[in-house]
């Protein structure tokens, strides 16, 4: 497999919802979120009572991969920052160390500027965290310790129960 | 590769429906979508065409139930079938879990399957994967139609490997679950190898 799966325990993921909310707050955003560069959320900070996060998580990292696949043609490696702009809201989104994908939503309460400026500060600091989970992810899936997975007990009673 | 969050335990996995234009991925998940509790199913997207043809991805989000006490979400992906879509079809595998492949059984399509399943196999390998090493199933949709071609026979020339296959006839839903619980079963138990 070339990729690692992506483990959370309640440490990290702590951590990385202290962080959202800080951005949230200091760029004074509507909604900040986090997703997985394989479209799964993963985090978010702010009303987000209003918005289908599973539909606009998946949409963005379509977004991001569709860019890469641009940037790819032209020769660039990645084109790490994208911005749209509505009426009414805008989305900054920006890719973190090649994994994860930042997304904020904004209106005319916060800017460009200093939305920009504080992506940067956040990202980081998630960074850090997220070599942190991948390292850890990493190091259990060789280790296959079984200490505490609930998934070695798996039966075909549990996925045929899914199907009811 | 899963998403496992211990924090609000929760099991992600992504099934992507591969094969040839117009055999019948979108209307899997079409009838996946309109058969499932609402409290089962998030939106159903279609990135399409005027002419409804799949333009870059159809995405349907499952919390089918729990499992160990994990909710187990499948997020179901399609990939444009067109020949010329090749750059986007490859975007959609990146991060894969499962792959349901769905093979046209026309005879006029046979080409097609045949040329599809390769793509997948190139496209896979571009990201570091094994289709022999991924939870795979083989669905022959169309089962129905005058043209299909004796199931001994396509079987024989698309599965070579010996996978898990079902019969289907996705626009009245017969075999759409059966494919689906088919390489959800599998992919659950590659999680429980890995861990």
């Amino acid at each position: 497999m070339p990729d690692f799966d992506l483990i959370m325990y309640e440490n990290e993921f702590r951590r990385i919802d202290e962080e959202l909310k800080k951005l949230y707050q200091q760029s004074n955003a509507n909604v900040v979120f986090l997703v997985d560069k394989n479209g799964q959320l993963i985090a978010s900070a702010g009303d987000t009572s209003e918005i289908d996060t599973t539909s606009l998580a998946s949409l963005t990292a379509g977004n991001i991969a569709a860019t890469g696949g641009i940037a790819r043609l032209l020769g660039e490696k990645e084109f790490t920052i994208l911005f749209h702009e509505g009426e009414n809201d805008n989305i900054h989104i920006s890719l973190i160390g090649q994994r994860v994908i930042l997304v904020v939503i904004f209106d005319k309460r916060s800017s460009i500027g200093l939305v920009r400026l504080r992506v940067k500060k956040a990202s980081e600091n998630l960074l850090r965290i997220f070599n942190e989970i991948s390292a850890k992810s990493e190091k259990k899936q060789h280790e296959k310790s079984l200490d505490e997975s609930p998934f070695a007990e798996i039966t075909d009673e549990d996925i045929d129960n899914l199907f009811k | 590769m899963s998403f496992i969050n211990y924090s609000s335990r929760e099991i992600n996995c992504k099934i992507v429906y591969y094969g040839p234009g117009l055999c019948g991925k979108t209307t899997n998940l079409q009838f996946i979508y309109r058969k499932t509790n609402p409290e089962q199913k998030g939106k159903l997207i279609s990135l399409a065409t005027e002419t409804e043809r799949t333009l870059f991805f159809d995405f349907l989000p499952l919390a089918l139930g729990d499992i160990k006490g994990f909710r187990v979400r499948f997020h179901l992906y399609t990939v444009p079938g067109q020949v010329f879509y090749a750059a986007s079809r490859k975007l959609i595998l990146k991060g894969v879990d499962g792959v349901v492949f769905v093979a046209d059984s026309q005879l006029e399509r046979m080409d097609a399957n045949l040329e599809s399943m390769e793509d997948l196999k190139i496209n896979l390998a571009e990201q570091g994967y094994e289709l022999e090493r991924l939870p795979f199933a083989i669905q022959y949709n169309k089962r129905d139609l005058p043209t299909a071609v004796p199931l001994t026979e396509i079987n024989s020339a698309i599965n070579t490997d010996s996978t898990p296959w079902f019969e289907a006839v996705a626009t009245r839903g017969s075999g759409v679950f059966e494919t689906l619980k088919g390489v959800a079963k599998l992919v659950l138990m590659e999680l429980k190898k890995n861990y």
